[in-house]
């Protein structure tokens, strides 16, 4: 049974946000707070926390380079391998730095200086793909975000950070489970949809997402949600079935309506290093990506493979995970992004 | 997008080839696009340096030998190096007086519940070791559940859930539960955490003092980046590793992040993990993520694995076939199974060296493993004759298998063409003594296909690959255990 709810109920008088529970034999354990959770402290104070952690390191380094001299080759190198080690890659970090020391080779600057111009350098990059997600309803439906990336990326708490801001904003929103292979994804999601308030659409594990997607569709059109969150189970790139599966859940949302999904989108870990450009690529060609998330930056991993993205593929980025609380999504800003890469406060 | 590491190590070495020993002026120029190549493999900055200076030592001076290019000289010294950094033996796991604790812990999101279903299913299975789960995943929405399930599945015992309970509480249940009820093994599997978040590292040290686990597994992500180090050097200093396992080594990540943390902590890769099913865990290869990380697929593995799958006697049985130059649709069909065994056209062709990019080509030309699922439901719509007697295919017979199988005569033709083609393969193969593997890559490409790989093969010749690259596995790998 879809919802596992009552078919006569269905029609109109369908409580919101109240869906049966999914097999429910084994109630969740009472979540003991963590320190991501802890109240009164804002979004922007743990994206400071979260991101100065990982750029520590990096701003050190570059103090350690040099108070005031002289911009030489030596400096240089040292620069890009700072750089590397943020996970920018060979090729990127060289052309950061080529452009970078254009106009300052052989100047005298000082540390901070360096850190503003390297900062200033990064940001030009990204600013372009610094694009906050628009949940414009186009059409009548509900609009409709799919979720997609490789396994552990943090595609289903993303989710329930979005539904979470979304409320919060006013709007109704429905979670739909379109991962139905991994254990205990279904559950998962639901937690995150009572947490949030949000209707919960799902169908046994095992079955079609493709079909789950679809039926979502109709329940939330149905019951006037406005945004409707898909989620999918994580993928490896390179397995051609599992992201053929993915094109069939497209497809199949297509059938409603042909501007569906209005958005995909990827969620990209931070920690991964130079494999997120084939990630980009192949979830781009086949099942065209409209933008990235880009998770774990409360780590000490830097996530710097964005920048080389940015510049190949110039995806927007939306939004940045920076911890595992319901509120630690952010937006993605490129000047504060690349101030924390290079450990510049301002 | 990357020239390969041959192709650029091969114009470095242009002008030099076959002439005496290796100069220091080419090396340097050599290790410079070996750094980048490590780099983009996601190997650590500092293990890069120090592992470009212990080969350059190595490489300098040596004699270029006469069959090989310097590149594929500097190539396998490179290679070689890996290997030995990356731990030469596959190392076992420890048991002590049962139960054995073993702890699994990383960062959020590597995959350790379905790690600890994979060592489990695997000791239950091939040691037939009594094993308990536990998860001490208090945090994340459904992580108990998920292991309760994955343990269902595969008939794994999992310790009982219940709500509102720490960490170190289920730790002390599951220890005497394994006491008590006689498990040789219990596994805990923790929540994921940041290396930098010093509270859950805390906890997961005061588990590890209650627990005394013999065996602390790092699982970590085989795509990760620079950040490997600190995650494993954190880990290493806070907690204690006994090993790491490397996961989604399905993916087509290189693969670095192996070396980084083998080299700051010391410890073993022990285990890949290599698909989402719990049984898909296997042993450490050095040679294969060598050639990973060099992005030189991997001979070695490649030909153990088919050794490992296909059945002896079946072997044997087509190795006399093939003396024959007989092939008929029955041995069609057994390939394509033992293909499958194997991993999938796909997973085959990149574990060939420098076959990457053919991969995305076979992709593009539709040879995936649908393909051959279809193949092989035209030929079980074949009598038993036509099986082993093709010759005697004839149009209403096509026609009548394309019915039974929902295909058209036209898909029936296709298979019969590269049965037949095949059979010349086969036959041109038996005067080259090569394998069955080359063969069954052969029958599935077209003659562009076979010039591409020909071409990059000699680009790229390697360890495995004696003189010119014609006889890429060697040897019949199936007629080798004699
Ligand atoms: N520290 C931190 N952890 C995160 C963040 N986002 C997600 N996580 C954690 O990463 C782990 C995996 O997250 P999930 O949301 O389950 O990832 P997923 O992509 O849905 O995973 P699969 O569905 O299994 O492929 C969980 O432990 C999350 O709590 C983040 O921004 N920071
Ligand atoms: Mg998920």
């Amino acid at each position: 049974m879809f919802w596992r709810k009552d078919k006569k109920q269905d029609s109109q008088a369908a409580p919101v946000g109240v869906i049966e529970p999914v097999a429910e034999k084994h109630p969740e354990p009472s979540l003991p707070p963590r320190e991501g959770d802890r109240p009164g402290e804002t979004w922007l104070s743990r994206l400071g926390m979260g991101l100065s952690k990982s750029s520590t390191k990096l701003g050190q380094g570059i103090a350690d380079l040099l108070t005031k001299r002289k911009l030489d080759q030596e400096t240089l190198d040292g620069l890009e391998e700072l750089l590397i080690t943020a996970d920018l890659g060979p090729q990127t970090a060289a052309r950061v730095i080529a452009d970078f020391s254009q106009d300052r080779f052989g100047k005298d600057l000082d540390d901070n200086e360096i850190k503003a111009a390297l900062s200033e350098s990064i940001a030009r990059i990204l600013e372009p793909v610094a694009v906050p997600l628009a949940f414009d309803r186009r059409d009548e439906g509900p609009f409709v975000v799919l979720v997609c990336g490789v396994n552990g990326a943090g595609k289903t708490t993303t989710i329930g950070k979005i539904a979470h801001n979304l409320q919060c904003e006013g709007k109704r929103v429905a979670i739909a489970a379109g991962d139905t292979f991994r254990a205990a994804a279904v559950e998962q999601l639901k937690v995150w949809a009572e947490r949030t308030g949000s209707v919960f659409l799902a169908k046994d594990a095992g079955s079609d997402a493709a079909a789950v997607a679809f039926e979502a569709y109709e329940a939330a059109k149905r019951q006037g949600v406005d945004v409707l969150l898909v989620d999918t189970a994580g993928r490896l790139h390179n397995k051609s079935n599992l992201m053929a599966e993915l094109q069939k859940v497209i497809r199949v949302l297509k059938k409603h309506n042909d501007n569906l999904p209005h958005a995909t989108l990827l969620v990209l870990d931070s920690t991964t290093g130079q494999n997120a450009h084939a990630q980009v690529e192949t979830f781009r060609d086949m099942v065209n990506v409209t933008g990235l998330v880009v998770t774990k930056l409360d780590g000490s991993a830097k996530g710097g493979v964005v920048i080389g993205l940015a510049d190949r593929f110039a995806l927007p980025i939306h939004l940045i995970g920076v911890g595992e609380g319901i509120e630690d999504l952010q937006p993605f800003k490129a000047r504060d992004f690349s101030d924390s890469l290079v450990g510049l406060q301002r | 997008m990357f020239e390969s590491l041959g192709q650029k190590l091969g114009k470095v070495f242009t002008g030099l080839r076959g002439k005496g020993a290796l100069k220091e002026d080419d090396v340097n120029d050599a290790m410079r696009e070996i750094r980048v190549a490590l780099l983009e493999a996601d190997v650590a900055l500092p293990v890069v340096k120090a592992f470009i200076e212990t080969v350059k030592t190595k490489a300098i001076g040596q004699e270029v030998i006469a069959s090989v290019t310097p590149a594929q000289q500097v190539v396998k010294i490179v290679h070689d190096a890996l290997v030995e950094m990356l731990g030469s033996e596959t190392a076992e796991l420890k048991f002590t007086a049962p139960p054995s604790v073993y702890l699994m812990v990383g960062l959020q999101g590597s995959g350790k519940t379905t790690s600890t279903a994979k060592i489990a299913r695997m000791l239950s299975e091939k040691q037939r070791k009594k094993v308990l789960m536990a998860s001490l995943d208090v945090y994340r929405p459904a992580a108990q559940e998920q292991l309760r399930q994955l343990g269902a599945q595969t008939d794994i015992a999992t310790l009982p859930i219940l709500a509102g309970q720490k960490p170190a509480e289920i730790t002390k249940r599951a220890l005497e539960a394994g006491c008590l009820e006689g498990f040789d093994v219990v596994i805990l599997d923790t929540a994921g955490r940041l290396a930098i978040d010093e509270e859950m590292m805390a906890e997961v040290a005061l588990v590890r003092d209650l627990a005394k686990p013999v065996e602390t597994l790092l699982v970590a992500d085989a795509m990760t980046g620079q950040d490997a180090v600190n995650v494993a050097k954190a880990f290493e200093d806070k907690v204690g590793l006994s090993g790491i396992i490397l996961t989604r080594v399905d993916g087509d990540a290189r693969g670095g992040a192996a070396l980084s943390m083998k080299s700051v902590t010391g410890k073993p890769v022990k285990f890949l993990g290599t698909g989402e099913k719990s049984d898909a865990l296997e042993p450490f290869h050095p040679d294969r993520i060598a050639g990973r990380i060099l992005g030189m697929g991997d001979v070695v593995s490649l030909v153990e694995k088919a050794i490992e799958t296909v059945d002896q006697n079946e072997a044997e049985e087509m190795a006399r076939k093939f003396q024959k130059g007989q092939f008929d649709f029955n041995d069609l069909l057994m390939q394509m199974r033992q293909m499958q065994k194997m991993g999938g056209v796909q997973s085959l062709v990149k574990m060939l060296p420098g076959l990457g990019e053919m991969a995305s080509k076979l992709d593009e030309a539709g040879v995936d493993d649908k393909i051959i699922k279809r193949q092989e439901a035209i030929i079980l719509s074949m009598t038993p004759q036509e099986r082993s007697k093709p010759e005697i295919l004839n149009a209403s017979r096509k026609r009548r298998i394309a019915e039974g199988c929902g295909m058209t005569v036209q898909d029936v033709n296709k298979l019969y063409k590269q049965l037949q083609q095949m059979q010349t393969v086969m036959k041109r193969m038996k005067k080259m003594g090569m394998g069955k593997m080359a063969g069954m890559m052969q029958g599935l490409m077209n003659d562009k296909d076979k010039e591409i790989m020909a071409e990059r093969m000699q680009a790229q010749g390697f360890k495995g690959l004696p003189g010119n690259g014609g006889d890429f596995l060697g040897a019949n790998p199936f007629l080798k255990k004699k």
